[in-house]
């Protein structure tokens, strides 16, 4: 649906005040940044991590004690899919070198890495391949490659600034070095990256980066990245084998504490298979779709944290999951828009966030958490300079149209062509008008702990992406997830191919830590009927839940 | 304060105004009716229905490709396509999910092709077989000109259609609609490859960094900053000189260092 009178009403006193705010930024004047030392203040203050009774302490696992948000806590604290004494582990559906679980960015770089090693890989996804948050990232990919002006040692200061000093300095290292190696992987592999003439990539600024570092495909990024790597996965047919729709319910250790695979659920034939490998990335994404605190999210249906549950029941450690990312822009208007992503570039190509009187209110480039925290000041009674939505919400203005008075008019269609078709479905033209967005859950900063060559503390178990935490401590760049899927997925699969060659003599399957963590779960006295890994969201309708008298749910599946 | 209480009575009203609006309205799922409220997407409207989906949903955002539909409007005989998370019910909208649509993909080595209309037709040699019916750009929900890509395909302009289909979102809808059973989305990611690969000059600064890289140029700056203590790292954060936005590609930094 178009604005409705009310907002295009608001929207004139945007419209009085853009012309002075062009002219300033014309001038290289900007809202001044918020100093580092007064950042834990505005987020202690507005970011939701903050927010008093938003978390618990874990009372099981090895990291009892931790206190983290409720909804996923709650998945910690549940029940396995199924009983481990009825599975037959003798009866194996599939064996293999490496078992991928995971189809997005991490995963298909994990798979194509240990192909390459020389390993079978079996490569396991919960939807279709390449259906993930690798997929939906717009913005672009971090990396160092303009000399003279760049380099990872600067790379390495906006990582580890960005994550306010808390990140795992082994990782950020490795991140930054491997960063420029993985855009010329990508670039041979046929990855349409947006160039110059001669070849030089084009680059731009993100949220707390230091020079323009930020390499983009269109606004697409992440598409462009996730379909070449897609087809590139599919191309290796008698070394890759895929499975889809067919997510992991748990991991398979042996007596000696190695992982031997994964037990796959068939979401369609509803059956649990067997698989055994020699080693096993996990590769399995973010949480969002948990929708912590009851925001909207920007992520992909199947962002469901399934990883944490099985690599945290396997006996590997979480870190950085108090933290979680909210992107400073996700659309709350229209309604079938709400927590889509707009993407940072909008403000790197010069659009400035606005209140409802028409003033900017923060410096556009603050890192995320801070951008965001920002904007939920803004919308808050304290400044009470939000713009109500028709749903009761409220948002602030991202002024798109000053880029067409920055660059040029067809500026905005030319560098945003999704968004534009988008709004268009909805009669709005982000040339013209500005676009109306709150803070939307986005990212889990943190997750499984691993080392510099993915190794978990389980051996044989290897982990990759969102579903890690440390390399971007309490708050991730924009621009460093593509980057973290690609050199870590990268390094997860030759590491694992590697491990799956070793001769050390291997023990035999077995599901006792899931017996085990259940004996744990009853001791500490959690009694509940939930059910971990939630695998997918629940959408259904609970009047129509009423009339299901024969169905019974297990979490959120029939 | 006050203001804000002024703006949030403001929201209520209008807010309770389009709940008022909202009117429930009659569809039918692959043949079955349902009342679902009007503002919702297909993919919205089939979860009120009570379905729960596995296939036919991915980003819920328009990118991913994964629930490209058909549907039909009363009074009309026609057969209509797009994005279950893009499209609006409407008032008798026919309408289903396609779980699947079994369309080819040429395996082949991009190190090994030319980003000729040779190498191109090799793999997909159907493409010649197009008919020029134009369903195929009628049917996209992205608004790509597909035929127009499949003549540059057919002309062996592998750079034309690697601009043309650009913001693809590979849902196969043009390939389920087409007559003469072509797999345009492939066709056309292979021809993006081959263009990124094969035609568009590789970046030479790209090169000369891994090179750097590689011959260890950065292993004691990343050492030394490992190994700082936070206070020193706060400090090296703020000192950090930044590019500013409006600069230009040739910008340089005054200290050269580390670089």
């Amino acid at each position: 649906m178009p604005y409705t009178p009310e907002l295009k009403k608001l929207m004139k006193v945007v419209e009085k005040t853009r012309p002075a705010r062009v002219q300033r930024k014309k001038k290289g004047l900007e809202f001044s940044a918020i100093p580092v030392d007064d950042r834990q203040k505005i987020l202690k203050k507005y970011h939701p991590d903050f927010k008093s009774g938003n978390r618990r302490k874990i009372r099981v696992g090895p990291s009892k004690g931790y206190s983290i948000s409720h909804e996923v806590v709650d998945l910690l604290e549940a029940h396995s899919r199924v009983d481990p004494k009825k599975i037959d582990l003798s009866r194996v559906a599939y064996e293999t070198d490496v078992l991928v679980i995971g189809g997005g960015g991490a995963g298909a770089s994990a798979a194509l890495l240990a192909q390459e090693s020389g390993a079978g890989v079996l490569l396991a996804t919960k939807l279709r391949m390449g259906d993930a948050n690798t997929m939906m990232a717009e913005g672009g990919i971090q990396a160092a490659t303009k000399r003279g002006k760049d380099s990872p040692y600067y790379h390495y200061l906006d990582v580890i600034g960005g994550g306010h000093f808390s990140n795992d300095p082994k990782l950020v290292s490795t991140l930054v070095l491997e960063a420029p190696k993985v855009m010329g992987w990508l670039e041979k592999m046929g990855t349409m990256f947006s160039k110059f003439p001669d070849g030089t990539l084009k680059t731009m600024h993100g949220g707390g980066t230091s020079r323009k570092r930020m390499h983009y495909a269109g606004e697409i990024t992440g598409a462009e990245i996730m379909r070449t790597l897609r087809d590139e996965v599919k191309n290796r047919p008698e070394n890759i084998k895929i499975i889809e729709f067919s997510p992991a319910v748990e991991l398979v250790l042996t007596n000696k504490g190695q992982c031997a695979g994964a037990i796959l659920y068939n979401l369609e034939t509803e059956e649990y298979f067997v698989v055994h490998a020699k080693a096993t990335v996990l590769a399995t994404g973010g949480s969002g779709r948990l929708h912590m605190q009851g925001y909207m999210t920007t992520n992909h249906y199947g962002a469901t944290g399934d990883g944490l549950i099985l690599g945290y029941r396997a006996g590997v450690k979480l870190r950085f999951l108090h933290s979680v990312q909210y992107h400073p822009t996700g659309a709350v208007f229209p309604e079938q828009a709400e927590g889509l992503l707009i993407t940072e570039k909008f403000r790197g190509a010069g659009a400035n966030l606005v209140n409802v009187d028409g003033e900017q209110f923060v410096y556009e480039r603050e890192p995320r958490d801070v951008e965001a925290a920002a904007v939920i000041r803004e919308c808050s009674p304290d400044r009470g300079k939000g713009v109500p939505t028709p749903t009761g919400k409220f948002g602030v203005w991202l002024d798109s149209p000053m880029i067409e008075l920055l660059q040029g008019p067809g500026t905005v269609k030319r560098e945003f062509p999704g968004k534009c078709i988008l709004f268009r479905r909805y009669e709005i033209d982000i040339s013209k008008e500005p676009m109306l967005v709150h803070p939307t859950l986005h990212y889990q900063n943190g997750g499984l702990e691993i080392d510099e060559s993915c190794q978990t503390s389980v051996p044989g178990l290897f982990v990759a992406g969102e579903v890690s935490g440390g390399v971007h401590g309490e708050n991730r760049l924009m621009g460093n997830s593509l980057l973290d899927v690609t050199v870590f997925g990268r390094i997860a699969g030759e590491n694992a191919a590697r491990y799956s060659r070793a001769k050390s003599p291997r023990g035999k399957p077995t599901l006792e830590h899931v017996i085990r963590y259940n004996r744990e779960l009853e001791k500490a006295g959690v009694k509940t009927d939930r059910i971990a890994p939630m695998l997918l969201p629940d959408y259904s309708n609970p009047e129509v839940r009423k009339r299901q008298l024969t169905t019974q749910y297990q979490g959120t599946l029939r | 304060m006050a203001a804000q209480r002024k703006k949030k009575k403001r929201a209520d009203a209008t807010g309770k105004k389009l709940e008022q609006q909202q009117k429930l309205v009659p569809i039918f799922i692959m043949g079955q009716r349902h009342l679902v409220p009007d503002s919702l997407t297909i993919q919205k409207a089939m979860e009120y229905a009570g379905y729960q989906l596995v296939r036919g949903c991915g980003c819920r955002g328009g990118i991913c490709g994964a629930c490209g539909t058909v549907f039909r409007l009363p009074d009309s005989y026609r057969v209509e396509v797009g994005l279950a998370c893009q499209t609006v019910v409407k008032p008798n909208m026919y309408l289903a999910q396609i779980p699947f649509f079994p369309a080819n993909k040429a395996v082949y080595d991009i190190e090994k092709l030319s980003p000729t209309g040779a190498d191109v037709s090799k793999l997909y040699p159907e493409i010649f077989k197009c008919v020029g019916c134009n369903v195929c750009t009628k049917s996209c929900p992205m608004d790509i000109d597909v035929m127009e890509y499949m003549a540059r395909a057919i002309r062996g302009d592998v750079a034309g259609v690697a601009e043309l289909s650009f913001d693809c979102v590979m849902c196969g809808l043009c390939a389920a609609r087409c007559p003469a059973e072509l797999v345009q989305y492939n066709m056309a990611v292979l021809c993006r490859r081959l263009y990124a690969r094969h035609i568009a000059p590789r970046a030479q600064h790209l090169a000369e960094r891994v090179r750097e890289i590689e011959k260890g140029k950065y292993e004691r700056p990343l050492r030394a900053l490992k190994s700082a203590d936070i206070k020193d790292l706060k400090r090296l954060y703020k000192e950090r000189e930044i590019e500013p936005e409006m600069a230009e590609e040739d910008w340089t930094p005054e200290s050269n260092d580390y670089l």
